[in-house]
């Protein structure tokens, strides 16, 4: 006699630890191999590009918060990047080093979330306790500046909302006095540890070539060799008069893209001492910065009308006489990637569409690509090592 | 390469299709045909010189007040290589709401793809797996089209996801502690 052979579907999410957050993939397997992978997202979404088009800039800035919670202040400060192009405003130097400061220290919460999220999916329970004190500490900073710990709103178009004072300097000085030692204490865990290595070595291996074609960002593209860095290509901020370096991969797996976040903590703690360092004098808000309590205004209707309140430069919108609406593409560096933010704006106080590139939305989609012909507990590692947040995949 | 010249060439190589340039804030947007897309992006990708290996971002925009050509699909590309930028547009009618899909040049193309069709309605053709990603299957409409409104009292015609659950939570009231 013999035996039928199926494949067997099986669904991982969407309410399962180790997929942070709601996301559903739907498994068919032959044994413990994968054959196919398919996710399913949107379980999170809250309609937030509808809603942007619905409210003035400064009303759109607490919603991007709400887009990847672990590293609200950076999902901030590109939106404020983005309009600031749009609207021609010139930040101060000092709130653009400041932001510089407080989006390294988002990098290192969250990356502080990733190794510890990750090492617990592989079972490596005790770098979660450890590396969640070391969040502590950068919470203590945030609160410290804008009493807000998880959605700051902080950053505003055109700066900051509040200076930083001499307490937060001297706290954030000692933190990068010790957060090298703390990397250490992370590695002595898990760097050299057999299942961690077994678990990790020549998994979810991605060619530099696909990795790029599938349009991967941030260290997800550069544990595969792929130098590319938005804070280098098209530097923001203060990131061209500070100096870091961009660790990239080699054997393009797991490990390797470890490796890459654990040396990116110690480029963040360089470049935040730098910032420290140099911190210039002076405003922190551009006087240009829209008011909060801006009324939309109306959209341009015909060529050369008068812009809305807040956009500077009106005698060069009077001399266009071919286009209505403008188009800006502006992206920053998160933790995750490349963040971009695609606004068509009608010379109104409000987008006229806004889109959202989010990393995780990309890397959700290169899942199935990891996964199949792996085995299923492979398939934990791979969701770890892309790093996607179903808040911002949703949005 | 500077964007403005990236712009010449296609302009050079695809005059009957190129409708005009747009300069904005040092970025440029070429907008285009909607016929030829995928040859003009392969142009873009496989030349030498310009060497297009990265689609950032592919968007829709709703423009509700243009008749003749409603919908524009932005490719926003980058090459690694060169570190340039160019955005290009192609122009989708109302009553032809279909272009082509480029998954087979970025395979990351798949995703923003679904998410075009799924928020807008823009049918990607030759796509291999074109459903709705950030919607549930069954709904009806697509919501960033500009005549979809924010919020609205739909009644009878109520998604059948969100009634279920008030319903549920209706039945189940019972076991609440007071």
């Amino acid at each position: 006699m013999t035996l039928k052979k199926k494949e067997l579907s099986i669904n991982m999410g969407p309410q399962h630890p180790a997929t942070h957050g709601v996301l559903r993939l739907v498994l068919e397997l032959d044994g413990e191999t994968v054959v196919r992978c398919t996710p399913h997202v949107g379980y999170l979404h809250r309609g937030t590009e509808k809603l942007f088009e619905n409210r003035t800039y400064p009303m759109g800035l607490p919603l991007t918060d709400r887009l990847d919670y672990i590293s609200s202040m950076y999902n901030n400060i590109g939106f404020c990047v983005a309009v600031e192009k749009l609207l021609s405003i010139e930040v101060p130097p000092r709130a653009k080093y400041i932001r510089t400061i407080m989006g390294e220290l988002t990098r290192i919460a969250n990356h502080i979330v990733w190794i510890a999220t990750h090492a617990l999916d592989i079972g490596a329970m005790t770098v979660f306790l450890y590396s969640m004190r070391d969040r502590e500490w950068i919470m203590d900073l945030y609160e410290m500046t804008c009493g807000a710990r998880l959605t700051v709103t902080y950053p505003r178009i055109g700066g900051v909302r509040c200076d930083i004072n001499q307490e937060f300097i001297d706290s954030c000085y000692k933190f990068i006095e010790d957060f090298p030692k703390r990397i250490l204490e992370y590695e002595t865990l898990i760097d050299q540890n057999p299942i961690w290595l077994q678990r990790t070595k020549g998994i979810g291996v991605i060619s530099a070539k696909d990795a790029v074609n599938w349009g991967l960002t941030g260290p997800t593209l550069r544990g595969s060799g792929v130098p590319y860095d938005v804070r280098k290509f098209a530097p923001y901020d203060a990131y061209d008069q500070v100096e870091f370096d961009v660790p990239v991969g080699k054997n393009c797996d797991v490990y390797d893209r470890y490796r890459c976040r654990m040396i990116e903590f110690r480029e963040s703690v360089k470049i935040i001492r730098q910032c420290l360092d140099k911190l210039p004098e002076g405003l922190v808000l551009s006087p240009e910065a829209p008011p909060y309590d801006l009324l939309p205004g109306k959209p341009r209707v015909m060529p050369g009308h008068p812009m809305g309140a807040i956009l500077p430069g009106e005698e060069e919108a009077e001399e266009k006489t071919q286009e209505l609406f403008d188009e800006i593409y502006v992206a920053v560096e998160v933790p995750k990637g490349e963040l971009g933010f695609y606004i068509v704006g009608d010379g109104s106080g409000k987008p006229y569409r806004m889109k959202v590139r989010s990393p995780s939305f990309v890397h959700a989609s290169v899942l199935p690509k990891l996964c199949e012909g792996s085995l299923v507990a492979d398939v934990i590692a791979n969701i770890g090592t892309v790093d996607i947040v179903l808040g911002e995949c949703d949005r | 390469m500077l964007a403005q010249e990236i712009a010449d060439i296609l302009q050079k190589q695809f005059s009957s299709e190129v409708l005009r340039t747009v300069q904005f804030r040092d970025q440029v947007t070429v907008l285009v045909k909607k016929k030829r897309i995928v040859e003009i992006l392969s142009f873009l990708h496989d030349s030498p010189d310009l060497f297009f290996d990265y689609l950032i971002d592919l968007s829709g925009v709703d423009y509700l007040d243009r008749k003749e050509h409603r919908f524009e699909v932005a490719y926003n590309l980058l090459s690694v290589k060169h570190n340039h930028h160019i955005r290009i547009n192609a122009v989708v009618p109302e009553d032809d709401c279909n272009i082509d899909s480029v998954t087979g040049i970025w395979a990351g193309a798949d995703w923003h793809e679904r998410e075009c069709y799924d928020l807008f309605g823009i049918k990607f053709t030759g796509h291999h797996d074109l459903r709705r990603v950030l919607m549930p299957e069954d709904w009806e409409g697509h919501p960033l089209r500009k005549d979809y409104p924010l919020k609205s009292d739909l009644g009878e015609k109520e998604w059948k996801g969100y009634t279920d659950v008030v319903a549920a939570a209706e039945r189940n009231r019972i076991y609440e502690v007071h």
